[in-house]
């Protein structure tokens, strides 16, 4: 293969409406997100910047396709470690759909590069994020481990 | 929770899991190439994987790709280990595949 994806999926039992604020705002972002939020206008076009608690840009893009409460598509390059960077822009999918009692949530991550340390990362991290997303939206709290922006980094 | 544990207590399937953990995003030809079992086998095992969200799909053009979703182990593993744990299992983990050298079943 030539590109590097992966496909995570999670089912959440709450709504659109609340997904999607959860997905943007960040008041929700930085209780799953280890602190982190969304600098964004969210319409197409618009740059995107993942902003770390102290100020730095952790990745950072734009919006290539936005459908409320359906689907974003983002550009999404790293930003804090020069090698990850290096590898230029990957694009980030997230594709939400309702269900009987819940909404499906699909994040594709991909590179169009073999092997990529960033998606290899990247993928590290999501499904922390997602699990922690899904607790805060069920249960009002977000899991311990991504509440703070890790120590050192 | 109950149909992960379903999904992943069976060698063969873990082996699926496996597979794709080492390329993720094949289709049902290539994963049953290095598999030892019969197509609608791989399938039947798929679809239950599927069901447990172990394995998603993804349509790219006609190809019908599959992808590990680590999402429900994770949901799994966070149960029952401590934030606290985690850096010390890590270790231990490590420690294991060092002298054991890596033969998991």
């Amino acid at each position: 293969m030539s590109d590097s994806r992966f496909v995570y999926v999670i089912y959440i039992r709450t709504t659109l409406d609340k997904l999607w604020q959860a997905l943007i705002q960040p008041e929700f972002t930085r209780q799953y997100w280890s602190e982190t939020w969304h600098d964004c206008e969210w319409k197409p076009g618009a740059a995107w910047r993942l902003m770390a608690p102290d100020g730095r840009v952790v990745d950072a893009g734009e919006v290539v396709e936005i459908e409320p409460k359906s689907r974003i598509v983002l550009s999404w390059r790293h930003e804090i470690f020069p090698e990850l960077k290096a590898e230029g822009f990957s694009r980030c999918t997230f594709l939400l759909e309702a269900q009987t009692e819940s909404v499906k949530l699909t994040i594709i991550h991909e590179i169009d590069k073999p092997d990529s340390k960033f998606i290899e990362g990247a993928g590290t991290g999501w499904p922390a994020i997602l699990s922690s997303l899904k607790s805060l939206l069920e249960t009002g709290e977000s899991l311990v481990e991504t509440r703070k922006w890790p120590e050192g980094m | 929770m109950d149909i992960a544990f379903k999904a992943l207590g069976d060698a063969s399937r873990r082996h699926l899991l496996d597979q794709l953990r080492a390329q993720n995003g094949q289709t049902l030809g290539e994963l049953c190439q290095h598999l030892d079992m019969s197509r609608q086998a791989v399938t039947k095992h798929l679809r239950l994987l599927e069901r447990a969200q172990l394995v998603v799909v993804h349509w790219r053009g006609r190809e019908k790709l599959h992808f590990l979703n680590p999402v429900p182990i994770y949901e799994i593993a966070d149960r029952w280990i401590d934030k606290y744990e985690r850096g010390r299992l890590a270790l231990l983990a490590e420690l294991k595949t060092n002298l054991e050298g890596e033969t998991n079943e």
